[in-house]
């Protein structure tokens, strides 16, 4: 396993195997079309008969539907029909989120629209259809809705308490779900430390705000009995399923095509009311129905995340070894979990994840995810992981400085050996091999540490505070049905490719990964390039289209490169394999004395041209009589991929940041950043490595601004985007990525994710260089985002 | 969201305008640059019955001198002010503050005289024609008037414009060698609206005596504030360390901010004492910037 | 009321007369009318920068301009700008460093950096940065967009001093 030969493992140049791109700054080949605007998004597509759907959503955060007259929307010139959640209850069922192996998970039926209450602000209560999005709004303008509005549970601190509003209550009070995870004698382990540190963390609300907003266009086909969907999505496979069973269609009849995305970052890869509604709409109309969601709409529905509270302690002896975590966490995640991952998850992960990168024997976490009238959270990008890092390295920080250690030294004493590998972590998770050490080793390579310390000295005598932060992280990668799959969630953890050689020696490959813009076609364009041995230019991907491409997963936790990777290379093999059975049999040579270079096969040995592909093409498709008779001639292969060895690929890194805190302002200037990471083989080192930069920024989003913010009658403040604040260029610093690879055994292609690994670290590194900055002024932060505001608090110049 | 339906019409003179406000009655709009008229339209915030495209009207553009006074036509963009040579000789707050408003491609289309007749609170411009003591030069049917700005602006998203009433320039006193006149803001993120912000516009002798003081702050009130006590503590003195001092413990009784998403009272006033000094403290000679 | 207004302009060097719908931005009009799908809207509150394309010579925010206003104008968007090459160099660099992802805010992000090669040809890293500073791109970190812009104004540098 793991044998991919490279020029570099080798010890060649790029020129002796041409066709090796394994590792190799490959441009994206479908980038042209996104820097010529000849993408083609979702609603970038038009089709006859089009109509337009807008919701009436709640102004309310919780209340009971009175009444809902839709005369005078009716009268709205271009308004073609509207629809209440009775209308769509006719052809949809209802669907619950609970996965059978989070135990006593329990959640309520969630309809396309809401039957009776409406449970947060913003939730879609009415539809209406028209000839244009601008008439939509009109009708749903004109529409009186009459509502009893109820007390609302907006914070999550009092969600379980005595008295409470019971959001469903059928569930008898409002607790989703709750975990412990214990290792060791906590008890004992606080009694026996020298020092225990503790604190308490909160994680903003906050949401992914892909540029492209939700879309979707369901054309149900009466005359052939079809349902064909055009989504903005990340998981077309697990959308055919969803639209088949909620509306009672056979799988077969449900074809989901996702051409370009602009954006997602786990927005897109769940099931929203609002688009189940439009399915529904056109199930019953017959027609197709287009819903492009704005801006406001998407602050109010799409998918929140990481509003937790989380209280942590850590033991340490007197030599700085870590004896004991104990982490408390508290997640409020909205009315209803999101189907069909739910909304527990991103809690379980803070579970299973803290203190991840460490070597300590006493482990205690315990989540609580709790119900709430505000807009549900479900996973996004590095679920769970920048809450677990941020808590982890936080009492990491406040160890070393209770010890008076060094932040790397300490690190450097309680990180996971390198040649510890396999183990598995006071949490319960399986770690196949990371490289801890030597990722810090690479950082501290590229960190220029002494001279900054040296110029934090020099400045805190100007009265300029900087400071310096580190966070090391694990990263969950290449997830098995472990994940999803084991608790009854139609989710496939497998993924699929067939690679198929056309007449003139060109390839085509299928995948069931998609292209959110990370670059997949261009990772397996490479990978089958390899496999079979043609120029990258001589393949073409195709993807997110269930009816023609192999059953898969599609984006989501970082499986693209791993999972979708690997069956690439597999089919791309099996191809070569077929096609150099069939170039034996022409040119009278054994298969294994041949190889395919460049698009000639050649001779092995010799590396002596002997038939470019294009014959061997001509004479299969066109002259299959002049072939053995018994000869196979399949120039088309499919192989699915599922690892089997571990629950998932755990990858790891470390980040750090230098920045300046104006203690005037409050304000954070961002100097510079630094992150290295292993996620295995690197296929692409320039998709890589901008990757992992916007993730950081996305991690720098949560650290520094982005925040959804409810006032206590649980209502939306931040529904533009002048007032939710995303990163922008001129605050952002240069971010320098450094890689070590230990690639997985369970593939050949020996790929884990890259995408999350940004954003996993980098909140945790900015609140330590935050602290590190203020601590002479003896002020300290823990909340994110770390505004202003909040940092002037700390540093007692305000109340 | 989409816009609410309207009518459209374009003028390209006073005379025009008059007549097509006329026809098109009270629930008509001037449309000038439209940089935030069109986004409040976009939150169905506001449905004018008919938008007035003012954009042509030769008579609201062009920036002139006049003996002592600047003159800048309504319908001069931000690109403009930033880019002008005589505002940047005659008013160089204003050059100054052209390119905190938010972003090229914003600033390639907003107007002065749209932005004045807005008197957004957060906006930089009003609280920079108060500071600068400029005059706002109105037109109606009926003729012309002038309001000082310190008396055009009234209140959240309130300026003293008569129905029917357009802005056509603003006039502003030009600089001269004893003028002092700066802009500072605090912003989350390059091109945002102001946490804070303060327009300081100073007159001082060759004596370094402070004869004139305006700080008009933005961002922390229902409008362009004149911080009236700060600024008459520095007027009769010297520049120092000293009266800056006076002048930031003055604020408290001058600013009565709100709380919004940014923070509550005590943080704009905390804010507002650090932009004065920052802003004053250029004015300072060197020797007392040293100390 | 009239809500359609008739209007002559020229996008992409071609004259084109259309009845718009007063109703309609300048985005919604070459999206709709003219079927020209590279810009794109993001907010439609003028904020993300989705939309920016070139009109008069310079870029705006295509979601805060009527279409109605729009006779006589001269509307360049990222297909004119891509079938004239005014822009191929900028749009290699984008290639090549990897500067865009889901593409969505691309097309506003090359004319608006097609502006600072103009504006500013010899702008510093910071100043590229403050420029794109009102384009929003959630899936690079800004590194490679500006490592782009950054790459070509160096070229076109070189280049005149050749000449």
């Amino acid at each position: 396993m793991n044998e991919i030969v490279t020029p570099q493992s080798l010890g060649l140049s790029r020129e002796d195997l041409p066709n090796s791109y394994i590792g190799r700054s490959v441009p994206r080949p479908n980038a042209r079309k996104l820097v010529e605007g000849r993408a083609s998004y979702t609603d970038d597509v038009d089709l006859p008969r089009l109509v337009h759907a807008a919701f009436y959503r709640s102004p309310h955060a919780h209340a009971r539907i009175v009444s809902i007259d839709t005369s005078a929307a009716m009268k709205v010139p271009g308004v073609v029909r509207v629809f209440t959640g009775a209308d769509l209850a006719k052809v949809c069922d209802p669907w619950v989120a609970v996965l059978a192996h989070l135990k006593g998970m329990k959640s309520a039926p969630q309809y396309p629209l809401p039957l009776e209450r409406a449970t947060w602000q913003g939730e879609a209560v009415v539809a209406v259809v028209a000839e244009s999005r601008a008439a939509a709004e009109d009708g749903v303008a004109a529409l009186a809705v009459e509502f009893e509005p109820l007390p609302a549970q907006v914070d999550m601190e009092t969600a379980l308490s005595p008295g409470t509003v019971v959001i469903h209550p059928e569930l008898g009070d409002n607790l989703v779900f709750t975990r412990t995870a214990e290792t060791g004698d906590i008890a004992a382990a606080m009694a026996a430390a020298h020092r225990i540190v503790e604190a308490t963390f909160h994680t903003g609300r906050h949401t992914g705000v892909t540029l492209e907003p939700r879309s979707i266009i369901a054309d149900y086909n009466r005359a052939d009995g079809t349902l064909t969907v055009h989504h903005s999505t990340q998981a077309p496979h697990m959308m055919q399923n969803v639209f088949a069973t909620q509306l009672r269609l056979a799988e077969s009849d449900v074809r989901v095509i996702c051409k370009d995305v602009g954006g997602s970052y786990g927005i897109k890869v769940h099931v929203y009311p609002d688009e189940m509604a439009v399915a529904c709409m056109s199930r019953i109309m017959g027609r197709p129905v287009k819903f492009i969601a704005d801006r406001f709409e998407a602050f109010g529905s799409d998918i929140h995340a990481r509003d937790h509270r989380i209280k942590g302690r850590l033991a340490v002896d007197a030599e700085g070894r870590f004896l004991a975590f104990d982490i408390d966490d508290l997640t409020g995640i909205g009315p209803y979990s999101v189907y069909p991952r739910t909304s527990a998850v991103e809690g379980n992960q803070v579970v299973n994840l803290c203190g991840g990168p460490y070597s300590f024997p006493n482990y205690r976490c315990t989540t609580t995810v709790v119900l709430q009238n505000k807009a549900p959270t479900c996973q996004y990008r590095a679920v769970g992981h920048p809450i677990a890092t941020a808590v982890t390295e936080g009492l990491v920080d406040l160890a070393a400085e209770a010890l008076g250690m060094d932040p790397v030294e300490i690190r450097r004493k309680n990180l996971i050996p390198d040649d510890a590998y396999p183990c598995t972590s006071p949490a319960g998770m399986k770690f196949e091999g990371l490289s801890h050490h030597q990722s810090l080793k690479t950082l501290l390579d590229m960190v220029p540490v002494d001279r900054i310390r040296a110029d934090q000295a020099e400045q805190r005598k100007r009265g300029v505070y900087r400071g310096l932060g580190f966070a090391s992280f694990i990263e969950l990668t290449n997830p098995s049905p472990f994940m999803y799959g084991i608790g009854g969630a139609k989710i496939s953890a497998q993924d699929g490719c067939t690679v198929r050689m056309d007449p003139d020696g060109s390839v085509v490959a299928m995948s069931g990964v998609t292209e959110q813009g990370q670059g997949t076609e261009a990772i397996l364009a490479q990978i089958v390039a390899h496999g079979v041995g043609v120029p990258v230019s001589k393949v073409r991907i195709v993807t997110g289209d269930t009816r023609t491409v192999p059953y898969g997963g599609g984006t989501w936790a970082c499986r693209g490169a791993g999972i979708g990777g690997e069956a690439a290379l597999l089919s791309a093999i099996a191809l070569k394999e077929q096609i150099l059975e069939v170039a034996g049999a022409m040119l009278q040579a054994q298969g294994p004395s041949l190889d395919i270079v460049m698009g000639e096969v050649v001779d092995k040995a010799t590396g002596q041209a002997r038939m470019p592909l294009s014959e061997l093409g001509r004479i299969v498709y066109y002259r299959g009589d002049t072939l053995p008779k018994e000869l196979s001639r399949e120039l088309v292969q499919t192989r699915h991929f599922i690892t089997k060895e571990y629950p998932f690929a755990f990858t790891n890194g470390i980040q750090a940041s230098w920045l300046e805190v104006d203690v005037e302002t409050g304000m954070v200037k961002l100097l510079e950043h630094w992150c290295v990471e292993d996620c295995g083989r690197v296929i692409n080192p320039l998709l890589v490595d901008e990757q992992v930069r916007g993730g950081i920024v996305q991690g720098i989003g949560g650290a520094l601004y982005e925040h959804c913010i409810y006032n206590e009658d649980g209502q939306l403040l931040t529904t533009t985007l002048a007032d939710y604040l995303v990163p922008m260029a001129a605050e952002m610093p240069d971010m320098h990525v450094g890689h070590v690879e230990t690639p997985t055994k369970e593939s050949l292609l020996g790929a884990k994710g890259a995408g999350e690994a940004g954003t996993a670290g980098a909140p945790a590194a900015i609140m330590n260089a935050i602290n590190d900055a203020l601590k002479p002024l003896g002020a300290k932060v823990f909340a994110q985002p770390f505004t202003p505001e909040r940092i002037l608090k700390a540093l007692g110049t305000i109340a | 969201m989409k816009w609410p339906a309207m009518g459209y019409a374009r003028v390209e003179s006073l005379d025009e305008l008059w007549r097509a406000l006329d026809a098109a009655g009270p629930e008509a709009q001037i449309l000038a640059g439209g940089q935030s008229l069109l986004a409040t339209l976009a939150f169905r915030l506001s449905a004018p019955s008919t938008l007035i495209d003012i954009t042509r009207i030769a008579a609201l553009k062009g920036v002139s001198v006049a003996g002592d006074v600047l003159r800048i036509g309504a319908l001069t963009r931000h690109a403009d002010l930033a880019r002008d040579a005589l505002v940047a000789r005659h008013a160089p707050m204003l050059a100054k503050a052209a390119p905190l408003i938010a972003h090229p491609a914003i600033r390639n289309r907003g107007t002065i005289g749209g932005s004045l007749a807005l008197a957004d609170p957060a906006a930089e411009l009003p609280a920079c024609a108060v500071a600068l003591g400029a005059t706002v030069v109105l037109a109606a049917p009926t003729g012309e008037r002038r309001v000082a700005a310190s008396d055009f602006f009234q209140g959240l998203f309130t300026a003293a414009l008569e129905p029917g009433e357009i802005i056509t320039a603003v006039e502003v006193p030009v600089a001269t060698a004893s003028s002092r006149q700066t802009i500072v803001e605090v912003t989350r993120r390059s091109g945002d609206y102001a946490m804070a912000g303060l327009a300081a516009a100073l007159e001082m002798d060759g004596a370094g005596i402070v004869t004139s003081a305006r700080l008009v702050f933005f961002g922390i009130g229902s409008g362009a504030e004149v911080a009236r006590g700060a600024s008459a503590t520095l007027t009769g003195k010297a520049l120092s360390a000293e009266t800056i001092a006076a002048a930031q413990a003055a604020l408290d009784g001058d600013l009565d901010p709100p709380t919004d998403l940014h923070g509550g009272p005590e943080m704009k006033r905390h804010l507002a004492r650090v932009l004065t000094r920052r802003a004053l403290t250029a004015f300072l000679v060197p020797s007392e910037q040293a100390a | 009321m009239t809500t359609r207004i008739d209007i002559t302009l020229t996008v992409n060097g071609e004259r084109v007369s259309r009845s718009v719908d007063t109703r309609s931005h300048l985005v919604d009009f070459l999206r709709g009318d003219l079927g020209l799908a590279g810009a794109h809207t993001g907010c439609e509150h003028g904020v993300c920068g989705a939309c920016t394309v070139r009109l008069d010579g310079e870029p705006v925010r295509g979601c805060l301009v009527m279409a109605a206003s729009l006779d006589g104008a001269v509307v360049e968007t990222i297909e004119g700008l891509s079938d004239s090459g005014e822009i191929r160099d900028l749009q290699e660099a984008f290639v090549a460093r990897n500067a865009c992802q889901c593409g969505y805010c691309t097309p506003g992000m090359l004319v608006t950096a097609a502006d600072i090669l103009v504006q500013s040809p010899e702008a510093t890293r910071e100043e590229i940065r403050e420029h794109i500073s009102g384009n929003y791109c959630r899936c690079t970190g800004y590194q490679a967009i500006v490592d782009a812009v950054e790459d070509v104004l160096k070229a076109r540098a070189a280049k005149r001093e050749a000449a």
